[in-house]
């Protein structure tokens, strides 16, 4: 019997694969979220979304995987108990639609999308949990035009970090959070990490 | 993901953590095929080449498909109607076309080999799309896409694969993928088309077709291959079809959940009777489908490794 090879699977520690990454170890520098404001973050982007979307008939949560597509759940679960409505939830992979590829000492892998709805007429809201660059959003709002035209497609992140390097602005934000760019932001989430918080992380040096 | 070759040639150089990423990645591929916009940007400026040699309808046009579904160029060279009609030689005619800058080049040859030559020789990614009797490891990767999928895994499960063994790459890629995955193969056919060498790939030999898929979970019926086959081997093909073909009346002493599979094109009424080709059993078309998916990971993986760049 051969040995069994695990792919390794980096958790969101580490920056989302693409950035460069050299080998270097971290340690907590602050915690800017804990269980409890993390919820209440999340609670009211949900009374924002439905603030803004005027209820939520036309309303769809997509989330970025993987953490992206737990919050989503998390948003829609959190509407369904305000409006009695839960919004359909779809969960994107953008590995297909980077602009890095090839770049990179190997391909990232391919994760499964699941878009079970149409998206055409909605108002689409993309979920990620840290806004950095900007380039995974794009490469987001791109694939979701491949699922049809959504009437509007608006943005929440759980944080946004700065360091734009697109156009690209969120419209609802959990947490804004001023970082260098050699920091990481950790988003730790009860179902991937048996917890709910948000650390930064600085190299150790 | 491991995948850190610059050429996809042959089953045999594949470890199992390798085919395993490989059907991951086809896996998430399918979705793109239920898309009312079947395309993805990923390949956006990639050309692929497909130099095929030697005929082929599904194993060409379903890499022409994956490289459209992944934006990429696609370009199709056939040797009929091209300079290897005026007796250019294969290595010449891919220099050329390499002069060309494709990331990709896809060989179909007559040669076993051919495509490891190739791949010696130019600089761009090589997929062995068939090489004669050698390999056909795409071909392989569907088969093994369409049992995990029907199955739910590979390990343990008992596949039978009847018929033109001698001649037949895709038995030969099959046998190879199959052992590395841990599954048990027995190989069936008349004794002139099973090699002797056989046994040395570690897979059982019956020469009783009834023997053979008796306890199978997997059917895998060959083409006879009459573009192979010289003098001696062939027979007359209703004698073969009386003896090695699958007929209703083989398939109800099968095991309830088998699949039968066949890589096409089929000898309708020699290997396999048209209800046993177009019924329930039949998993045909979805290794069809599932060539594209598996072409396209298969794309995808070779055009991000750095060797090829």
């Amino acid at each position: 019997m051969q040995p069994k090879f695990r792919s390794f699977r980096p958790t969101r520690s580490k920056p989302r694969a693409g950035s460069f990454l050299p080998a270097m170890t971290y340690r907590d520098k602050t915690q800017v979220l804990d269980e409890v404001t993390l919820d209440r973050a999340l609670t009211r982007i949900a009374h924002e979304i439905v603030e803004q979307a005027q209820g939520v008939d036309e309303v769809a949560l997509v989330g970025i995987k993987t953490r992206g597509e737990t919050l989503a759940e998390r948003i829609a679960q959190k509407i369904e108990a305000i409006e009695a409505v839960k919004p359909p939830v779809g969960a994107l992979d953008i590995t297909l639609y980077r602009d890095d590829l090839g770049l990179k000492a190997e391909q990232p892998q391919v994760r499964s999308t699941e878009i079970s709805f149409s998206v055409k007429g909605r108002i689409v809201v993309l979920v990620d949990d840290v806004l950095f660059t900007g380039r995974t959003i794009r490469a987001a709002m791109d694939a979701l035009m491949d699922f049809g035209r959504p009437r509007i497609i608006r943005l929440a992140v759980l944080v946004d970090r700065g360091h734009r390097e697109l156009p690209i602005r969120p419209d609802y934000i959990g947490k804004n959070l001023p970082t260098s760019r050699r920091e990481i932001v950790a988003v730790m989430l009860r179902e991937h990490d048996g917890i709910d918080r948000v650390v930064i992380r600085e190299p150790e040096d | 993901m491991a995948w850190k070759r610059k050429d996809l040639l042959s089953m045999q150089d594949l470890d199992a953590a390798e085919i395993g990423d490989l059907l991951d990645t086809a896996e998430t591929m399918k979705e793109i095929a239920g898309r009312e916009i079947k395309k993805v940007p990923t390949l956006r400026g990639k050309t692929v080449v497909n130099l095929f040699y030697e005929a082929s309808t599904r194993t060409r046009t379903s890499f022409e498909i994956a490289g459209k579904w992944l934006s990429a160029d696609v370009i199709n060279f056939s040797a009929s109607g091209s300079s290897a009609e005026k007796g250019e030689s294969l290595l010449d005619t891919a220099k050329n076309i390499e002069a060309m800058s494709p990331d990709v080049v896809v060989v179909r040859h007559k040669a076993s080999g051919a495509a490891a030559l190739l791949a010696r020789h130019l600089n761009c990614a090589v997929v062995n799309a068939g090489d004669g009797a050698h390999e056909h490891p795409t071909q392989a990767l569907l088969d093994l896409l369409t049992i995990r999928e029907k199955k739910g895994h590979l390990d343990g499960l008992n596949v039978a694969i009847v018929g033109d063994v001698a001649h037949s790459r895709v038995a030969r890629s099959n046998i190879h993928g199959m052992k590395t995955m841990g599954m048990t193969v027995t190989v069936a056919g008349p004794p002139t088309l099973i090699p002797a060498a056989c046994q040395e790939l570690g897979v059982k030999v019956s020469h009783r077709l009834e023997e053979a898929i008796a306890h199978a979970d997997v059917i895998m019926m060959l083409r006879l291959q009459h573009e192979r086959m010289q003098g001696a081997s062939s027979r007359p093909l209703r004698e073969y079809s009386r003896v090695w073909g699958l007929s209703l009346a083989r398939l109800q002493q099968c095991r309830p959940d088998v699949l039968i599979m066949h890589p096409g094109p089929v000898n309708r009424g020699v290997e396999l009777s048209p209800e046993v080709a177009d019924g329930p059993y039949s998993v045909i078309l979805d290794q069809v489908k599932n060539g594209v998916a598996v072409r396209m990971a298969v794309l995808y993986l070779l055009t991000g490794s750095k060797a090829a760049a």
